[in-house]
């Protein structure tokens, strides 16, 4: 494998954001017939990278060369002639065209002068169906969740990759199944001679389907290398710059049960979205979310939060009925939600990292109680330094930060409020292995501070570490629930998988 | 404190430069342009002319300004002019008092204002559709209010406010002014700055951030409403009439432009109301100039959409940091000559 | 093929002459453009008044500014069957499919105030309107008149831009003034025939000369513009009428407020009696068949100072303008 040749290669990139060196004399190769990871921690340099090689921004110096022929990608057209194939992090399909519009636009069939839209949409189902994606392709594609759209994204890309597929955090909000899909198709495409490059924070996945890893830290080259000959502990090290203990986040913590469970749902439910279910939750206690994608958890979030209203349900605050309806509502109850589309749902893209930050303490406190500019700025120092949120400065608009440190930002908006009840849907998702283990801690910590927290993931090992309980949801309606020892990560993946019939645990 | 104000500064000079140039066009144009005297106790001159003119438009910016902050925009509010100014003139002209005259122009204000506003935050239209509604049926309103005349009235209150003077300051620049400042007091010293941005640059966003954004946005639109009932007074106080079928028409075109000029984005955001209200001085000091040009009118057009092409071309260059890559530039070729 | 022509039309007079041989309950359907200014109200309730006159029955379709509306009126009443048909047309084009139909069914149709683009005059029995350039000319011919001799610079306020009016209204004016070689205009700029604009362009006219000591003469498209000017006149400290001579064209009634006031000098009349002279030569036709010529040109009358202008102002005021 060694002794193929480089297909992509880039030499000594440099690339400069108003005085800030994201990327500081990079080298880096794909060769054909592999897949390479690209690892490093949130801010690292990662997306700018491949921003760099598909003509998204042009590097200050440093060579690009497609076998071995030096070329200048002029912008992400220009990349897709070149055949490079590529779904960027922040997927950008056009959410109110069709599936099939997205799959093709710009190169679709057309007959008489006209987009032949049969051809086109049967053409978009088999793709699809590769995907074990059974859509309708006909219909707008902000209809389908995140997934659906990133697998859309994923297979426009694959399609039209002549010879190199760059994949930025694909599986962050895939579910194993999905995952498993998109590797036996990268699987076919390695063995077809394509270069791949994969971009992602779960490390098994390194292991599992990549053939090198390049480790970019703080913008420099920190390392490349076989996976082979890699162990995880010394690839976590070039990563961070220093030893992690991988393993303290799977030990689980054993946590006593509130007595008083102060926040209590009852049969809340919605339909078409979510199945009436109960759910109580006390302060000083975790629960955890589990469920495969679609199953119902975010709908769960929305609801009690009030961004969507129950048909039905009631809900008690401390023994005392409350009305949750708008999110202003939940907001006044003490609630918060970090969203799970990041983009859409959470970040105020051009406003600054101290303005994200204080955006929900300020909409707490009113239009005309006005958080002076001075208070803005200790809070979002203080959370910046709280949570390692990699910005030059906090006047910096939060669409220009790395996708693991938005993240961070929002997780800090909610903490700024200092909510009785948090819910965090996908708060580990696009986070690297530190800040993951910080997170963790930090669930860990808001619990012992007395919040109730509930917390949606997709990663059974993080629900195991820190849940006091367990929900498990599957088809849109909540199937049991796993507490104290119960708490495994084969009995979730059990109740997960287990046939509708049985499903009364 | 003093590095923000120099920052805000190098943003606002293509909007000053623009205005420079245009004033220093116009007094090309016509020497006696800077000249101010005093006439029946009021200041006189092109330069208070200019501001004189401009203060609806730059009345109609600051309601303009936090709409399309808001991504939003207000087509309407050229024909909200035109109902304030009916409702004002048929009311006077009946014998009302004043100051409920002026009352019931802003009432009505608030009233199309709400309208827009309940369209796009609780029935969620589209803001072009949602004003569009009231921008063609607001003016048959003005028209029914007027039975299609032009409504003349000789109460010297209500005249005060178009024609009117205090301490030599034409009424309209007075209104304008306090207006303005009384805006950006609010803009600085509450949160709705921050709010409304938040909102225009992603709604649904700030929604899950627990923000009321359909009662900030009917507020919004509320505002507008108000502030284009207000320059629908001075407009028809100006000219002792209301005249229901020119009043205010086109002017929400310059409302607009007057904010884009001015450089808050159509799509939301980071807004400024003092820039706005420059950019409606600037369409005005170029409206001003072309009048005292004695160019031949079928110019008029033509004069107006160059000048306005070359401040918004000077405008994205220089946030596309078109200055300092022409610096680099030409650094870069001064090292390759060595 | 002439030949041909005449005799369709032959047919179609004597079918109109049979049919309607009593004139006294004549219904007449009038397709108004709408209310788009105090002049077009005007000429509504004058219509009126003049249809009440002659005992005819005048049914007023409101066309909101809108060709199809007119056009939906114009079949409306073809299928009610009136016995003729007024049209203030909206655009000048477009209309000859609804004519042709109206002409099938043999009711004459009368253009009111504004002329039509059309291949075939036949298609239209007469049309009654103002001749804009003479206005203009009138206008001069007064100012020309009034300076006797004087050097007399004068500004002027336009109409707006490319509109038929404001390009006759213009060429009228300068004919009127062409034998007086002390007359000349200094400035010309359009207030787009409003009463703000004319304000505002005023303005402008009185800074650019010199404060306005220049300047001895205005002349206005319209009189919206004029009040608007006189406003301005006032502001700049000086006498409008008196140290600036204003004329302007139309006589609506706060033309003559002004006037009564000495602050205006001249209008020229657009009158909005255009139903009236049409009425008469319907009623001629329909009495002897004889169709009248294809253009009635109203008349331009011109009003001062000397003609009572208070009670020019109490006669109009009623009239919705
Ligand atoms: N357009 C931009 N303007 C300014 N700074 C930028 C811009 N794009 C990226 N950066 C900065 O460059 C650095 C690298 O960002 P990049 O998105 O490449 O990180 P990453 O390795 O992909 O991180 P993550 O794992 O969180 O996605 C970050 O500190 C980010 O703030
Ligand atoms: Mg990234």
């Amino acid at each position: 494998m060694t002794d193929k040749p480089g297909l992509l290669t880039v030499e000594g990139i440099c690339k400069s954001f108003i005085g800030f060196k994201a990327l500081d004399g990079v080298d880096f190769t794909v060769r054909s017939g592999e897949i390479h990871a690209l690892l490093g921690e949130n801010g690292a340099g990662k997306s700018t990278l491949i921003k760099v090689l598909t003509g998204v921004h042009q590097p200050d110096s440093g060579v690009i060369k497609i076998d071995g022929q030096a070329v200048n990608v002029r912008d992400t057209q220009h990349a897709q002639n070149l055949g490079i194939g590529t779904v960027y992090q922040e997927v950008n399909l056009l959410p109110n065209m069709s599936v099939a519009d997205n799959l093709f636009i710009g190169r679709q069939p057309m007959r008489f002068g006209f987009v032949n839209r049969k051809l086109m949409e049967e053409r978009a189902r088999e793709l699809l169906a590769q995907y074990d994606l059974h859509l309708d392709v006909a219909s707008d594609l902000s209809r389908y969740s995140v997934a659906v759209q990133q697998l859309v994204a994923i297979a426009r890309a694959v399609d039209m990759s002549g010879r190199v597929l760059v994949l930025d955090e694909p599986t962050a909000s895939l579910d194993r199944h999905e995952t498993e899909i998109l590797f036996a198709i990268l699987r076919q495409l390695r063995a077809r001679g394509l270069g791949i490059v994969f971009i992602t924070h779960f490390l098994d996945q390194v292991y599992e389907i990549c053939d090198r890893v390049t480790i970019l830290r703080n913008g420099k080259l920190a390392g490349c290398a076989l996976t082979a000959e890699l162990p995880k502990i010394e690839l976590v090290s070039l990563m961070l710059g220093r030893t992690l203990a991988i393993a303290t986040h799977n030990t689980r913590r054993d946590r006593p049960v509130p007595a008083i469970r102060q926040f209590s749902f009852k049969g809340l439910g919605r339909s078409r979205s979510i199945a009436p279910f109960d759910l109580d939750i006390g302060e000083g206690e975790v629960i955890g979310m589990a469920g495969l994608l679609g199953s119902g958890r975010t709908e769960t979030a929305k609801i009690l939060f009030g961004i969507e209203t129950a048909d039905t349900g009631h809900v008690h605050i401390d023994g005392n009925p409350a009305l949750i309806r708008t999110p202003q509502a939940a907001v006044a109850c003490g609630f918060g939600l970090c969203p799970e589309d990041r983009k859409s749902d959470g970040i105020i893209g051009d406003l600054s990292v101290r303005e994200n930050i204080s955006l929900a303490l300020q909409a707490q406190r009113g239009w005309f109680n006005r958080l002076s500019g001075r208070e803005q700025t200790v809070l979002a120092d203080k959370f910046v330094k709280a949570l390692d949120i990699r910005t030059t400065d906090i006047e910096k608009p939060v669409k220009f930060l790395s996708g693991g440190n938005q993240q961070k930002v929002i997780l800090a908006r909610w903490l700024a409020t200092n909510p009785r009840f948090l819910i965090l849907d996908e708060p580990t998702r696009g986070i690297d292995v530190g800040a993951h283990a910080e997170i963790i801690a930090l669930i860990n910590r808001l619990c012992d501070d007395g919040m109730a927290l509930l917390v949606i993931s997709s990663e059974i090992e993080e629900i195991v570490a820190y849940s006091t309980r367990v929900v498990v949801l599957r088809d849109r309606a909540h199937r049991g629930e796993l507490s104290g020892d119960e708490i495994t990560a084969s009995n979730i993946l059990g109740m997960i998988a287990a046939e509708p019939e049985g499903a009364s645990a | 404190m003093s590095r923000l104000n120099t920052a805000a500064l190098t943003k606002a000079m293509p909007q000053l430069l623009s205005l420079m140039l245009i004033l220093f066009l116009n007094y090309l144009a016509f020497p006696g342009f800077f000249e101010i005297r005093l006439q029946d106790g009021r200041l006189f001159g092109s330069l208070i002319d200019v501001l004189n003119r401009g203060a609806p438009v730059i009345i109609l910016a600051i309601g303009m300004t936090a709409v399309i902050a808001s991504r939003g925009v207000d087509l309407s509010v050229g024909a909200v002019m035109a109902i304030s100014g009916a409702l004002a003139a048929t009311m006077t002209v009946s014998g009302y008092p004043v100051p409920i005259v002026i009352l019931a122009a802003l009432g009505a204000g608030l009233l199309c204002g709400l309208w827009n506003g309940i369209l796009v935050a609780y029935f969620d239209l589209q803001p072009i559709v949602a004003t569009l509604i009231l921008m063609v049926a607001g003016r048959g309103i003005a028209q029914l209010i007027t039975e299609g005349s032009i409504v003349t009235f000789n109460e010297p209150g209500l005249i005060f406010f178009g024609t009117g003077s205090f301490a030599g300051i034409p009424m309209p620049i007075l209104i304008a002014a306090l207006l303005l400042t009384l805006a950006i007091a609010v803009v600085r010293r509450t949160a709705l700055g921050l709010l409304i941005e938040s909102i225009g640059i992603n709604r649904s966003a700030s929604s899950y951030a627990g923000l009321n954004s359909k009662l900030l946005l009917l507020v919004i639109y509320a505002f507008c409403g108000v502030c284009a009932a207000l320059a629908g007074i001075i407009i028809a106080a100006d000219i002792r009439g209301a005249d229901a079928n020119n009043a205010g028409l086109w002017l929400e075109l310059d409302a607009i432009l007057a904010v884009v000029v001015g450089g808050t984005s159509l799509f939301g955001g980071r807004f400024s109301i003092l820039m706005s209200a420059l950019g409606a001085v600037i369409i005005q000091a170029m409206n001003t100039g072309i009048l005292l040009s004695g160019f031949p009118p079928e110019y008029n057009l033509i004069l107006k959409a160059l000048v306005i092409i070359v401040i918004l071309l000077a405008q994205s260059f220089s946030s596309l940091g078109g200055w300092a890559f022409l610096k680099g530039e030409f650094r870069s070729k001064g090292a390759n000559r060595q | 093929m002439i030949f041909m022509k005449r005799i369709l039309l032959a047919s179609t007079v004597a079918m109109a002459f049979a049919g309607y041989a009593n004139a006294a309950d004549l219904t007449v359907g009038f397709s108004q453009i709408g209310s788009e200014s105090g002049w077009r109200a005007a000429e509504t309730s004058v219509s009126k008044i003049e249809a009440k006159k002659r005992g005819i029955d005048l049914k007023i379709a409101d066309a909101q500014q809108k060709q199809e509306n007119q056009i939906k009126a114009i079949r409306g009443f073809i299928a009610q069957g009136v016995d003729a048909i007024f049209i203030a047309p909206v655009v000048a084009t477009g209309w000859d499919t609804v004519l042709a139909e109206a002409k099938e069914a043999k009711i004459p149709v009368i253009l009111l105030d504004r002329t039509i683009e059309t291949t075939n005059d036949d298609l239209y029995l007469t049309a009654v309107t103002s001749d804009t350039v003479h206005e203009g000319k009138v206008a001069g011919e007064w100012l020309a008149k009034a300076v006797a001799g004087k050097d007399c610079k004068v500004v002027e306020l336009q109409g707006t831009v490319g509109s038929s009016p404001a390009i006759n209204r213009k060429k009228g004016f300068e004919e009127g003034i062409a034998s007086a070689s002390n007359i000349k205009i200094t400035r010309s700029q359009t207030g787009d025939f409003t009463r703000s604009k004319g304000k505002e362009v005023m303005e402008g006219f009185l800074k650019a000369e010199s404060g306005g000591k220049n300047i001895c003469a205005l002349y206005a498209h319209n009189d919206d513009m004029a009040v608007g000017a006189i406003q301005a006149i006032k502001e700049a400290g000086l006498k409008p009428g008196k140290d600036i001579l204003v004329v302007s064209v139309d006589a609506v009634p706060d033309i003559f407020t002004a006037m009564s006031e000495g602050e205006a000098n001249a209008t020229v009349e657009l009158t909005p009696n255009m139903a009236g002279p049409a009425f008469d030569a319907l009623k001629a036709f329909k009495d002897s068949g004889k169709a009248p010529p294809k253009w009635i040109q109203t008349e331009s009358k011109l009003y001062t100072q000397a003609d009572d202008p208070k009670k020019v102002y109490e006669e109009k005021k009623g009239l919705g303008y």
